[in-house]
């Protein structure tokens, strides 16, 4: 029995890995949701080898958790999935959060400067 | 060979079993292109593979009130795993992010079609 559960430990290990590979590559939300899909049956799969060397018996309720709460998540990011621009999964270098930082600082300012003009606008029709 | 041995031996050929769908599964989420294929390897192990870990668990336990236990498990997956890829195929399908080229047949897009045209009418 040793070596069956050892064999069947080592497959699952490689089948997470790949699983996990998929989630970390992506592209989209929907991808890294199947991944982890396939990484919560494994998991169950792997309880369910657990329990089944030592003959143990109290983590069958594990087992009907993990059944049911994999598929409430999987369910709500599929639900409420939108529109990705192509390059979302990609981490930004240095050089371009600066330059959105000081794009977004501007139009602050050009807003403020917009809103006093209005402002002042007014204050002369009333005068 | 005793019936104790027999359900031992069964029980490991199960879990070696299970163990082989989902290296299988890997490999084809690994290599697979698109959501749809990477959705067609995943939906091993989550049924079958599930499945053949909680037989090769009865038949390691051989109680009938844990086998009760297990077979709600299954119930549970079988009803929940097909739930969750269909969504996930919809939002993929509605997001854009199902290649129109690799699909032999898209029996959904004329029903988009003809929804769409429907609401135009009225």
């Amino acid at each position: 029995m040793t070596w069956v559960v050892v064999a069947s430990a080592v497959m699952l290990g490689i089948g997470a890995i790949m699983a996990l590979i998929r989630v970390e590559k992506g592209p989209s939300v929907l991808d890294r949701m199947v991944g982890l899909d396939v990484v919560t049956s494994i998991l169950i799969i792997g309880v369910a080898l657990a329990a089944a060397l030592g003959r143990r018996t109290e983590s069958i309720s594990i087992l009907a958790a993990l059944a049911l709460v994999g598929f409430v998540g999987s369910l709500a990011i599929a639900r409420f999935a939108s529109v990705e621009p192509e390059d979302a999964g990609r981490i930004k270098s240095l050089e371009e959060v600066r330059a959105e930082e000081s794009a977004l600082a501007e139009a602050e300012v050009e807003a403020a400067r917009l809103e006093a003009e209005i402002a002042a606008s007014r204050d002369d029709e009333a005068g | 060979m005793s019936w104790v041995q027999l359900s031992d031996v069964v029980a490991g050929v199960c879990f070696l079993l299970a163990g082989f769908l989902t290296v299988a599964a890997g490999i084809g989420m690994k290599r697979f292109p698109g959501l749809l294929g990477s959705i067609h390897a995943a939906a091993k192990p989550q049924g079958l593979g599930v499945l053949l870990a909680l037989l090769g668990l009865a038949l390691r336990l051989r109680e009938v009130r844990y086998v009760a236990v297990l077979a709600l498990v299954g119930l549970f997956q079988l009803l929940t795993t097909p739930v969750s890829f269909h969504m996930v195929a919809r939002g993929g399908y509605r997001t854009g992010k199902v290649d129109p080229d690799h699909l032999v047949v898209d029996e959904l897009i004329h029903d988009l079609a003809d929804s769409a045209n429907g609401e135009a009418e009225d």
